[in-house]
């Protein structure tokens, strides 16, 4: 791949923190919600690919970042397409009941990177670029809606600064979990 | 006049030709031009040049010019404040220490009392008014149900709090639902819900379910 002008999409991992078991009854109208969010999601402008549990609807059952820890892996075409569904679609009623159904993150719990068009992230490395965040900050690696870097700037600086040894950052991504756990 | 004109371009929310602008306006189109242009040059409409015939190629005859709205805010304020500075740092704390559920409650506190004494929103010409009033620059879209009958909602064009809903999205959304729903009251004739698309106001005022006939 050539970092001048390739395609790039944008992946996005966010992380939720159950107060109640899904089968919870405090759950279900976060439940009922999942399937037409997660249809629109699929019919949305600019959507790319989101993470689904082998033979399931959504990735509600995969918990890689922790036992009560639910995880919302996607790509995007652009920045917009994805602020877009996020906050201007059904989408946005289920963030605006996240109290109830959420523990609230002390630290960062959505991460944006941009990925070549095409690469389907993994789980492990979407949180590794949530560790990043939360370990360095914004960066043109790992960044926010609040502070975004285009797919150009990233591309710039992965020119300029060679990923991460993949050491120290596999084990940010592996203590997630507990500093999620911490955030309760 | 000029005002008319903006005005005028403003509600339909969507490009707008010299002639229909200056036909709205009841003036020349020389002078609607004049003022539309002057609009434009202050920064607060955009222009740009659209073949309204919809056809294209040679033949097609020259672009008209079009306006919409600029979508930069102005405000005015002697003596100078600053209070979306303030409004910001607030939704960021409030965001931050997960405050949702107060913000809410205070908000749709706020509504009751600016509805004050009056009964509950009685339909959905009344809740135009009221929002209107309050600058969401309202409009009435049909909407068709399951059963394909057509029914009308009420969805706005401005969100009078955009700058900080755009930063904290379902914060400041949220209070906007809430305030919207003491201001309407909760057991009137019509409802507001949530139902966010790109570039409106993300709150619908519809018939209540038990009042639709």
């Amino acid at each position: 791949m050539t970092t001048s002008a390739p395609a790039a999409h944008l992946a996005q991992l966010n992380v939720a923190t159950l107060r109640h078991p899904l089968d919870d009854p405090r759950m279900a109208p976060f439940v009922e919600l999942l399937e037409p969010v997660n249809t629109a999601a699929d019919s949305a402008q600019g959507f790319v690919w989101r993470l689904v549990e082998d033979g399931a609807a959504d990735a509600t059952a995969l918990r890689p970042a922790g036992e009560d820890v639910i995880v919302n892996l996607t790509v995007w075409e652009t920045q917009e397409a994805l602020w877009d569904f996020t906050y201007r679609s059904g989408h946005l009623e289920v963030l605006r009941r996240r109290r109830e159904w959420f523990e609230r993150h002390v630290e960062a719990h959505l991460v944006l990177w941009w990925v070549p068009a095409g690469h389907l992230p993994t789980t492990g490395e979407a949180l590794e670029r949530l560790a990043d965040l939360r370990a360095h900050g914004p960066s043109p690696r790992a960044f926010t809606f609040a502070s975004p870097y285009t797919a150009a700037e990233a591309a710039q600086h992965l020119q300029a600064v060679p990923p991460a040894q993949p050491g120290p950052a596999a084990r940010n991504a592996q203590s997630a979990p507990a500093e999620d756990a911490a955030a309760l | 006049m000029r005002r008319r004109l903006y005005e005028y371009v403003v509600a339909q929310g969507r490009e707008v030709g010299r002639n229909e602008a200056a036909e709205a306006a009841g003036v020349a189109r020389t002078l609607a031009a004049h003022h539309l242009d002057r609009l434009a040059e202050v920064g607060l409409l955009e222009s740009g040049s659209r073949r309204l015939t919809g056809r294209s190629g040679p033949g097609a005859g020259r672009p008209a010019k079009v306006y919409t709205r600029a979508r930069a805010e102005r405000a005015v304020s002697l003596p100078a404040r600053d209070y979306r500075t303030a409004a910001e740092l607030l939704a960021e704390a409030a965001e931050q220490a997960g405050l949702d559920a107060g913000l809410c409650t205070a908000a749709r506190r706020r509504g009751e009392a600016l509805r004050g004494s009056a009964a509950p929103c009685g339909g959905l010409d009344e809740a135009m008014e009221m929002l209107a009033a309050r600058g969401y620059e309202p409009h009435l879209e049909g909407v068709e149900g399951v059963a394909g009958e057509v029914a009308r909602v009420v969805r706005m064009r401005n969100c009078p709090f955009h700058a900080v809903a755009e930063r904290f999205p379902p914060l400041v959304c949220g209070m906007n639902l809430a305030l919207l729903e003491g201001l309407l009251g909760t057991d009137g004739s019509v409802r507001a819900r949530m139902d966010a698309r790109p570039g409106e106001c993300c709150v619908v005022v519809e018939a209540s379910k038990s009042n639709i006939d």
